[in-house]
């Protein structure tokens, strides 16, 4: 897979257009001022929980300004904003996600006498996907389900924070906020003028353009 | 921007809030605690506002009460996924069983208005056979209602929602003309047409309850795609900016940030009023008649909580039925790429469909179901694709970057009743000191086969019309009902055809809970439609001196 990309073109750029409304900047200006700090995480377990985030999305090397994953991870967590249930198997997010950075750092120990932060990226990910099947064992998972643990809560909230960030949208060439202009052209290789327009091989500066005027 | 929802009530002092106007308010009439009312109505969904309206119209007085805020969408709506799960249930809730229900958007609300705010307007109804499909088809049980007189109140309810839906309905008895002009396909409706031709079934573009045209102070739908997120334009036609301001001009009065804990009874079997705990306290309003409206989680679980030395297995349950046979419909999907842009997130989610499957029986299995168009936004889709594919890091951002060229159809279905499928109270307890509901379901061998059948069609009509690299996402369920069932007996239902409890009289539930058995497409015209019969049969009962 080669990555699609859509030049120049910044969802944030219809912040003050008719595509934005009061509610939708009010909303996306309080995530982008997200503390970058901890609350909830011990500076030590929030270490940890970015090393995780840098797996599970990572971004590219020569981007200006990362969506602080694990800070959104911990904004969550510490505002008490919940998801409206709770598998039976998984203890409250908070306390699933403590035990399960501390046995990251555990697992990290044993096989490498180093912490999970430390690991190179292909060690982490041997790590995570041995989570993700269920393969991990030992009294430092406190019983958590590996599995229900790493795709519904690990992936969930990772993947929740990201996708919810404009620098995502922007990536994935998504029109993000549409009230109240919402759209006109419907039918398929179609776009609006203030949607993305993708930089196809020959027409990246003609993408370059049309990104520029997504107003 | 003006006041938070959340901080504090805003219908109160004698107003509530004009959803149609940016800081507006329109005059409301009050009730005091003491004061005896006819109706107190729980929840303000599909089925509580619908009746609130309804009552109101008829002269009785009612108080409506609801947990959630009281938004103005013009104000208080984002287009964005993440600042709109304010509408959703996000209060604590355990789920267990063999395939525990995913809690939150796809299945509730908490606002004012209840899931319609943020339901996606498919606005259908159920296949005649369903109201009999004990007798007539041979599975699951008898609804107490008949479909000739269902069909009539579908008729009012398509009306008093400004219905947009094609000139002739392909599938059952002929209906009415839809009050307003189908909706234009997008280019995902576009795929599903295709794949339905290509298999020689029919489609059609879905019945909508979002305006094609003007509508008293509501413009037409603007295609921005968040329907599933609260519409913010006004162009859907939910309980909130529909059947509540009736309500409210007719004289109802609404309670929003009302959480409603207890329903109280006398030392006999007639309920007296509703506790409730609104502004930092608990409070008690004195009512002659008490409707549940909360929905199939939260109903089953006030009349558990409500529970005397002389109701001890909860209110309303000497059947034993309250909470029991809860149904989640299938919502499976089969995924894949287009060589076209599709760009999915433009227009409502949904804007055709095939109920092929839901009137044609040549099946090994019981139950039916359709299939719709998508538009997942970005969160959702890629919840979709770690869940269904597995995949995370690099592979998930890479395949991420082809969401406009993603098609896709996703199925609503029918769950079969089961007594093992339950709501009950936890050991857990909410803010408000009350045992929190604990969800089980498992999937039955009849589910398994009814989804198998959905997955193998979807995706064939998928390959038919060219869409590559498919995938099938099979863990997914939404709408419920089943928990506080109607029935034409008391040993094996909770509630008579009109949404009266068998054992307290001046008791009603009125809302999805009440389904037998959900049918194979989505509930919401169905419950309003059984609101408005229930308002009618209120009516004439209290005409004969028998409420």
């Amino acid at each position: 897979m080669t990555e699609r990309s859509f030049p120049g073109y910044d969802v944030l750029d219809k912040r003050d257009t008719p595509s934005w409304n009061d509610a939708t900047r009010s909303a996306i200006d309080a995530r982008l001022a997200v503390p970058r700090e901890p609350r909830f995480f011990s500076s030590d377990e929030f270490a940890t929980l970015e090393a995780v985030c840098d797996r599970i999305l990572p971004q590219p090397a020569d981007r200006q300004d990362p969506v602080p994953l694990a800070a959104y991870v911990d904004a969550k967590i510490f505002s008490g904003q919940l998801d409206g249930y709770r598998f039976d198997k998984l203890p409250p997010q908070g306390e699933a996600w403590k035990i399960g950075l501390a046995a990251l750092d555990h697992e990290a120990r044993d096989r490498h006498n180093a912490r999970f932060r430390d690991l190179s990226r292909a060690d982490r990910d041997n790590i995570l996907r041995e989570m993700q099947q269920g393969r991990l064992e030992g009294d430092h998972w406190q019983g958590m389900p590996l599995k229900l643990f790493f795709m519904k809560r690990v992936v969930h909230d990772v993947t929740d924070a990201y996708y919810g960030h404009p620098t995502a949208w922007s990536e994935i060439g998504f029109g993000g906020p549409a009230s109240p202009r919402g759209y006109v052209r419907m039918d398929k290789n179609r776009r609006d003028p203030w949607e993305a327009a993708e930089g196809k091989p020959g027409q990246e500066e003609r993408a370059l353009v049309e990104n520029k005027h997504v107003v | 921007m003006s006041s938070d929802p959340f901080e504090r009530p805003r219908a109160a002092n004698g107003r509530a809030p004009d959803v149609f106007k940016t800081g507006g308010w329109i005059p409301m009439r009050q009730h005091r605690d003491v004061d005896e009312v006819d109706f107190a109505i729980v929840g303000t969904g599909a089925g509580g506002g619908t009746l609130a309206a309804r009552l109101a119209e008829k002269g009785f007085s009612v108080v409506a009460f609801d947990a959630g805020p009281y938004f103005r969408p013009l104000e208080d709506f984002a287009s964005d996924e993440t600042a709109q799960e304010k509408l959703y249930w996000n209060d604590p809730r355990v789920v267990q069983g063999a395939d525990p229900i995913v809690m939150g958007g796809k299945n509730s609300g908490k606002t004012v208005g209840g899931s319609m705010v943020h339901f996606a307007m498919v606005s259908l109804r159920f296949r005649p056979e369903w109201f009999k499909a004990r007798s007539t088809l041979g599975y699951g049980a008898d609804w107490p209602i008949g479909w000739e007189e269902m069909w009539r109140y579908y008729d009012q309810v398509e009306r008093d929602l400004s219905i947009s839906g094609p000139i002739t309905y392909p599938w059952g008895p002929p209906r009415p003309r839809y009050p307003y002009r189908p909706h234009p396909m997008n280019a995902a409706a576009e795929v599903l047409a295709r794949g339905c031709e290509a298999m020689g079934m029919k489609w059609t573009p879905t019945p909508l309850a979002t305006v094609s045209a003007p509508r008293g102070e509501a413009h037409p739908c603007v295609y921005r795609g968040f329907c599933r997120f609260g519409c913010s334009t006004n162009a859907k036609q939910s309980t909130l900016n529909t059947y509540i301001p009736r309500a409210i001009r007719a004289g109802a009065e609404i309670r929003d940030l009302a959480m409603v804990g207890r329903i109280e009874t006398d030392a006999g079997d007639r309920a007296t009023g509703v506790h409730y705990h609104r502004d930092g306290q608990w409070r008690f309003q004195k009512a002659r008649n008490v409707i549940v409206a909360g929905y199939a989680v939260e109903s089953p679980r006030l009349l558990l909580n409500s529970a005397t030395d002389r109701h001890r297995d909860g209110l309303a349950n000497s059947s034993g039925l309250v909470g029991k046979n809860l149904m989640t419909q299938p919502n499976q999907a089969v995924y894949g790429k287009s060589k076209d842009e599709i760009r999915w997130n433009k227009g409502p989610p949904s804007l055709a469909i095939t109920e092929h499957w839901n009137y044609d029986d040549e099946k090994d299995f019981h139950g039916g179901y359709c299939w719709m168009g998508q538009g997942p936004l970005p969160i959702e889709w890629a919840k979709t694709m770690t869940t269904s594919r597995g995949i995370w890091g690099d592979e998930l951002r890479l395949a991420m970057q082809d969401y406009n060229y993603q098609v896709g159809v996703k199925m609503v279905g029918e769950c079969l009743p089961s007594e093992n499928n339950r709501v009950e109270l936890a050991d857990q307890k909410d803010r408000y000191g009350l045992p929190v509901a604990k969800i089980t379901f498992g999937w039955s061998e009849n589910d398994k086969a009814l989804i198998r059948h959905a997955l193998d069609q979807m995706e064939m009509s998928m390959e038919a019309a060219g869409v590559t690299d498919l995938f099938r996402q099979e863990e997914d369920a939404n709408h419920l009902g089943g928990t506080v069932k109607m029935g034409d007996d008391r040993r094996s239902s909770v509630l008579d055809a009109d949404c009266r409890s068998w054992d307290v009289p001046n008791l009603f539930v009125c809302d999805g809970s009440v389904f037998p058995t959900v049918g194979g497409v989505n509930p919401s015209l169905t419950i309003q439609a059984i609101a408005l019969r229930t308002a009618d049969r209120i009516e004439q009962l209290a005409a004969h001196g028998d409420l």
